[in-house]
């Protein structure tokens, strides 16, 4: 079969042609886009943040009436209440272990700062090296959490210090992830070596290198930095703190609800709410509940977005077969048969969304580098524009099925009669 | 006449049900999903003082050393404290209020209610007719307050009926952050949407419980929040530690009633970031900029980029819904090619065709303009089941109602231009020939 005749065909029906062919190219480049974006949340959402997430929970609480923490005696006095508050935690039956923390990943709350291979000289406002975020936690951190250390050695409690919230001394030995132990030394042998952090003029060692530990933001200000952490062996004394706290297996539920009477027994003064025993998964689910929302609203609305495309293909594949019932009695009484009539509507519909998927293609590119520009976006990659030409094209064939086998059904007998 | 189409169009629309059921429904969705996001948009991108946005601004000054400096650069979004007072001392504009926010313990003096954080703003007197907060009982504290740092509270309905039972407390004592504080004023309901005034505490649904002096506040260094940027050798300082004056921390706004005013203190500000140079103070040339509240949240950009993005697909699909029923209508309207030729060659105008046509694209737009609403209250309802802050403050209006309307019938009657055109240029006697 020739496409000439086709063709020709088509020309008496331009509007037609040339809507469904705009209906398909708006389509495709909406449904590329938004599939593209679904799919970059989507493995945001599943990247692992390096923690062992199963019956690990966060407590964040806040003191009332607590010291300052402006001079060395209120310090040493919040230090000591968190102590209480640690070994209170520490002796539950279903805790296996707990670290006082200043933040978690996920959490969205972060202390970033930079870190250097050469001394800075402090106040300097800016600081320069490389950007990480700090985790301020004792030496029950990495069993705590579930890191796993691929380097060097964990924090003994010999290491650990204290400061208040404000002072600003920096850790001498540090525990890096990997990722930012290799950025900072390239050939992969930053343990044992010396960096300084903030700005500081004093060196800071790494004694050991985690395998994987997500930054607390999720922001795409993050981006950059997003697995650069840096554990420091120091508690934080302020008037709240943050305990994070391993359940043994299975016990999660009841070392959650234990904590509450037991921090209150350790001391009453002090705000603890419905929101201040949360589980991991509640933070991991918190905090990329949009993430998850836009992925399922854009699912929703592609799905929808093919449908009425399809429907549009039907109705006006229909009209067509209609208009053209005589002339299709005509070329059955010629001698066409029942397939070349369904091959003919097919063949009509595959040029047409060919046509459309090749201007899709082109407004795919172009909607993409608008969201590039404006929201962030990364390069749509060719993949998705060539699996989205093949979904438009079989939609399109799905579409036509059902009107081009009414088509062929056309007796041609037809052909005979007036119209 | 137009009843007469009216009737014709409902008996076309009738006869082919499928195709008018799609067209409808093809409609519907896409004004459902686009009035959704338009209206989420609407509300998160609103007025939050309307009819007082356009006086009120917020200056910004350079205070910063000379290291980083470049041309062109935007000042801090803050102030210091030392800029703050001078400002606020100059009195230059028709009112102006300096402000931060924080959070303080609140012991209630009920044996069974627990001690707990109230959120704060620490400000200076016209914060409250600057900014139109309606009182529901007393008055805010006076200037003289402010410089005698009175330990006077100005109190939201929400606290007020928590701590009070929404009696008038007015000369009652409050108990917070250790100090006992005199309740001069109980707010109504007041909560600004975004919560221009601080972005920092975050941008919706956000509002203060406590206000009071700022003076008092730097006198009693009770807790604050929000963000600090330091330079040169500054001490951020944390909780109840003051920032030091190289740091920005603060929020100065200012209410100026005319243009010219505007433009005066604008002067006024250049003039002050040259005394401060001259004194030493400053290094850099005056960097200033005066924006109003709409110029200063767009500055800002508050509106969440997943909103503007949803908005962005929602017009896409409409812009497909539209060019599919646009095919539908035109097949439709082709294949009455006969009918309207017989009416043609009995003495119908193509006016009154085209007339006719686009009533009936006309009743579409409307039918899918009601279902369009009835899918856009459904939409609005589940994005206020979501847990964003912005998510409770997705209402439809009545002008977003009407918008509605209008963009379901212009959309639909513009895509019956088209079909209806084409329709028109029939000839007669072609069309009765070959029948």
């Amino acid at each position: 079969m020739t496409l000439h005749p086709m063709i020709a065909a088509l020309r008496r029906h331009k509007a037609g042609v040339v809507l469904i062919a705009l209906q398909i190219a708006l389509t495709l480049a909406i449904v590329c886009n938004a599939v593209f974006i679904i799919g970059q949340r989507i493995e945001r959402v599943h990247r692992p943040t390096g923690l062992d997430e199963n019956n690990l929970f966060l407590v964040s609480q806040q003191w009332v009436g607590a010291p300052s923490g402006d001079d060395p005696g209120s310090v040493e006095k919040l230090d000591s209440m968190q102590q209480a508050d640690l070994a209170a935690l520490r002796g539950l039956p279903d805790v296996a272990s707990v670290a006082p923390i200043n933040s978690l990943p996920l959490l969205n709350s972060s202390w970033n700062g930079a870190v250097d291979l050469k001394p800075g000289d402090k106040g300097q406002g800016s600081f320069r090296g490389t950007r990480t975020t700090y985790y301020f936690s004792d030496e029950q951190a990495l069993s705590t959490l579930g890191l796993r250390l691929v380097a060097g050695r964990n924090f003994t409690a010999a290491d650990v210090g204290h400061q208040g919230f404000r002072d600003q001394g920096e850790p001498t030995q540090v525990i890096l992830t990997k990722a930012l132990g290799d950025k900072l030394f390239p050939k992969g042998d930053a343990l044992g070596k010396v960096i300084f952090l903030n700005g500081a003029t004093t060196p800071t060692t790494i004694i050991g290198l985690v395998e994987r530990m997500q930054v607390p933001g999720t922001g795409s200000w993050t981006n950059a930095f997003v697995w650069n952490a840096t554990l420091a062996p120091t508690r934080l004394d302020a008037n709240f703190a943050r305990y994070a706290i391993r359940a043994k297996p299975g016990r999660l539920d009841a070392a959650m609800r234990a904590v509450t009477p037991a921090l209150y027994a350790t001391n009453p003064l002090r705000v603890l709410d419905d929101d201040s025993v949360k589980s991991f998964a509640d933070i991991r689910a918190e905090a990329y509940r949009a993430d998850v929302g836009m992925a399922i609203l854009m699912g929703v609305v592609c799905l929808i977005l093919l449908a009425v495309t399809a429907a549009g293909i039907v109705g006006l594949t229909s009209f067509w077969v209609g208009q053209r019932h005589r002339q299709i009695g005509v070329r059955r009484a010629l001698g066409a048969r029942k397939i070349d009539i369904l091959h003919y509507f097919q063949i009509e519909n595959l040029v047409i969304a060919s046509v459309g998927a090749v201007i899709g293609l082109m407004l795919a590119v172009g909607l993409n580098l608008l969201l590039m520009k404006s929201f962030e976006m990364d390069r749509l990659p060719a993949a998705y524009v060539l699996i989205g030409i093949v979904v438009v094209l079989a939609l399109g064939q799905g579409a036509v099925f059902v009107p081009a086998r009414r088509a062929s059904n056309v007796p041609p007998v037809v052909a005979t009669r007036a119209a | 006449m137009f009843a007469y189409y009216l009737d014709l169009a409902l008996h076309s629309l009738a006869r082919n049900k499928a195709l008018t059921a799609l067209m409808v429904l093809a409609i519907a969705l896409g004004i459902g999903a686009s009035m959704t996001t338009l209206t989420v948009l609407h509300v998160l991108s609103g007025d939050p003082l309307p009819g007082k946005s356009a006086q009120l601004y917020y200056p910004q000054i350079d205070p910063q050393d000379i290291k980083g400096m470049m041309p062109s650069k935007e000042p801090p979004e803050q102030v210091t404290l030392i800029d703050g007072l001078n400002l606020l001392h100059a009195a230059r504009a028709d009112r102006q209020a300096l402000m931060s926010g924080g959070s303080a313990p609140l012991d209630p003096e009920k044996a069974n209610v627990d001690p707990f954080y109230v959120e704060t703003r620490y400000t200076t007197t016209d914060f409250f007719p600057m900014f139109d907060a309606p009182f529901l009982f007393g008055h805010a504290w006076t200037a003289a307050d402010d410089e005698a740092k009175a330990r006077e509270v100005v109190i939201a309905r929400a606290l007020n009926d928590k701590l009070f039972g929404g009696a008038n407390s007015v000369g009652r004592t409050l108990r917070m952050a250790g100090v006992d504080w005199r309740v001069v004023g109980v707010l109504d309901k007041w909560q600004p949407n975004p919560h221009f005034y601080d972005l920092n505490t975050g941008s919706y649904a956000y509002g203060e419980q406590v206000f009071l002096p700022l003076q008092t506040m730097l006198e009693l260094g009770l807790d604050r929040n929000g963000s600090t940027d330091c330079w040169g050798n500054g001490g951020g300082g944390v909780g109840s530690i003051l920032p030091s004056d190289t740091c920005v921390w603060l929020q100065f706004w200012a209410q100026l009633d005319s243009p010219a005013k505007a433009a005066a203190y604008k002067e006024f500000l250049v003039h002050y970031s040259q005394d401060q140079k001259a004194l030493g103070r400053f290094q850099r040339a005056p960097n200033v900029r005066l924006r109003n509240v709409m110029q200063w949240l767009d500055y800002q950009m508050v509106v969440p980029d997943d909103v503007r993005l949803q908005n962005g697909l929602a017009f896409g699909f409409l812009l497909v819904c539209l060019v599919n029923t646009v095919g539908l209508m035109l097949a439709k309207f082709m294949r009455r090619a006969g009918e309207l030729g017989v009416r043609r060659a009995l003495g119908a105008s193509r006016r009154a065709l085209f007339t006719q046509l686009l009533i009936e694209s006309g009743v579409i737009g409307l039918v899918g303009g009601i279902g369009g609403l009835l899918l856009a209250l459904f939409g609005l309802w589940l994005v206020r089941q979501r847990p964003s802050a912005y998510a409770a403050l997705a209402h439809l209006d009545l002008s977003m109602l009407f918008i509605t309307f209008v963009l379901a019938l212009c959309a639909t009657v513009l895509a019956g231009l088209l079909p209806a055109w084409r329709a028109c240029q029939i000839a007669p006697a072609l069309q009765l020939k070959s029948n």
